[in-house]
């Protein structure tokens, strides 16, 4: 019989900065808040966390808020949320939050908790390359802030350092229509095959890109966005742009082969994506204006 | 250390010795409630779905320290008599692993939404994987069940023999359900 654990080894802070100064006293306490990735973990043996740090009672960490030209979004909001609150304000966000898991994954899973495992498969990640996020970061030494675009170091690695929480992401208001897609064997439960998140941004006359589970980290595809788009007469937008955006996107991609796909397939499926997601913001934002 | 809560209604409590351990591991094996099962711990199956504060989640990726003075309902709490009804009368029951799950995640459906169509069950139920009925009988009886909660009436569905119930007392509940 082992001995029963001490409360001292579950943390359960009910307030932010006692959780960092928590951490920061005991920065061998793993934090969990939805558990859907540490959980797994922990019960197929992969690691054995020698004390955790509970996030889902800070009450601040589960706000959103709007900060006018875009929505800050606490760590520990879960996906239904985003889904059911932020469709709106933020279409690409919420479309790739509603292709996470299952019902019972997005009620518990995080934003916050899918960046500190910096899954280069997370879906929440190209919706916030694409369109620019940044994220808050928080120790006992102060805040800081990090573009989404330098967040992510490796496969599974970020610049998240011992003793920082992710607070928040502030995500700018969708400006034109956004694109989530994602590649896999069926509609839920899936992890990606490969993601890819379009945004038009249709007054400063913009695309943003984000590329998932196609690299060893989420990706942007810089040379993709800079295509040539015909904004002055936007009736001229025709196949052969969208395909050479698609090939683009493609080039942008660092894939492997894994258990989930082929290299060439991924990127294969990502020109289709590219493609397919250019042509339904374009006819989103133009759609008007191309059949006069 | 001592985690205190409530499932199914009553305080329920549980000494636990890692950090780590599930829900699902401390309803099962140390409150001996039996009714949500395990089977995949990795939240893919939906066999441990039970309600967290109201909300359809996957026992197992729950750590039970994370529901001190929280609300827990199994199958034994969560579920409408006539969901269970519904989903014998249909023969949406074959093996039964998966059926405390999809029974707990379907009551969450049916409070939120009292006639779903076939899209919108599909998508809740998408977190419960069974390997017998090929769902179809399923989503015949949530229908059913939808039905029995509205007015009490029978569904027209393709599942004709609810009109019939296999089990005598569910039949006799269902009417009893009815204003």
């Amino acid at each position: 019989m082992t001995a029963p654990l001490r409360a001292a080894l579950f943390h359960r802070p009910a307030e932010l900065d006692e959780a960092l100064r928590l951490l920061a006293a005991h920065p061998e306490a793993v934090p969990v808040a939805g558990g859907t990735d540490l959980m797994v973990a922990v019960n197929y043996r992969h690691t054995r966390p020698a004390a955790m740090l509970d996030l889902t009672r800070l009450a601040e960490l589960r706000e959103w808020s709007d900060e006018g030209d875009a929505i800050r979004i606490g760590s520990g909001v879960p996906y239904t949320r985003i889904i059911a609150e932020l469709a709106t304000v933020l279409p690409g966000l919420a479309a790739a939050a509603r292709t996470v898991g299952s019902p019972q994954i997005r009620n518990r899973g995080t934003l916050g908790g899918n960046l500190a495992t910096a899954s280069p498969a997370g879906d929440g990640h190209p919706p916030l390359l694409a369109t620019g996020a940044d994220i808050e970061i928080a120790s006992t030494a102060g805040t800081r802030t990090v573009p989404v675009t330098a967040f992510f170091t490796g496969p599974k690695r970020s610049v998240l350092a011992p003793g920082e929480l992710i607070t928040a992401v502030t995500v700018p208001k969708a400006a034109g229509p956004q694109q989530f897609l994602k590649v896999g064997t069926r509609n839920a439960m899936v992890i990606a095959v490969c993601s890819l998140a379009v945004a038009l941004d249709r007054d400063a006359r913009r695309l943003g890109t984000g590329i998932g589970s196609a690299g060893p980290t989420p990706l942007t595809a810089p040379d993709a966005d800079l295509i040539e788009l015909p904004w002055n007469r936007p009736d001229l937008f025709n196949d052969a742009l969208a395909a050479e955006f698609g090939r683009r996107v493609a080039a942008a991609a660092r894939p492997i082969d894994d258990v989930r796909g082929t290299a060439a397939y991924r990127r294969h499926a990502l020109a289709v994506c590219a493609a397919r997601a250019l042509r339904r913001v374009w006819t989103a934002a133009h759609g008007t204006e191309s059949t006069r | 250390m001592r985690v205190e809560m409530r499932v199914d209604g009553e305080p329920a409590a549980a000494e636990i010795d890692r950090p780590g351990e599930s829900l699902l591991t401390t309803l099962r094996d140390r409150l001996g409630r039996y009714g949500t099962k395990n089977a995949c711990e990795q939240g893919e199956c939906g066999s441990c779905t039970v309600l967290l504060d109201g909300d359809p989640v996957c026992a197992c990726l729950v750590a039970t320290a994370q529901c001190e003075g929280r609300e827990v309902k199994t199958v034994v709490g969560a579920v409408p008599r006539p969901v269970r009804d519904a989903f014998i009368a249909c023969g949406a029951v074959q093996c039964g692993f998966c059926t405390p799950g999809l029974l707990v995640s379907v009551a969450d459906l049916l409070a939120r939404d009292g006639d779903p169509n076939d899209v919108q069950i599909r998508e809740a139920l998408a977190g419960n994987l069974c390997r017998c009925t090929g769902y179809e009988k399923i989503i015949d009886a949530v229908h059913a069940a939808a039905e029995l909660m509205s007015d009490g009436t029978p569904a027209p569905t393709r599942a004709h023999w609810i009109t019939t119930p296999v089990v005598p007392s569910a039949a006799n509940d269902a009417t009893e359900a009815a204003p």
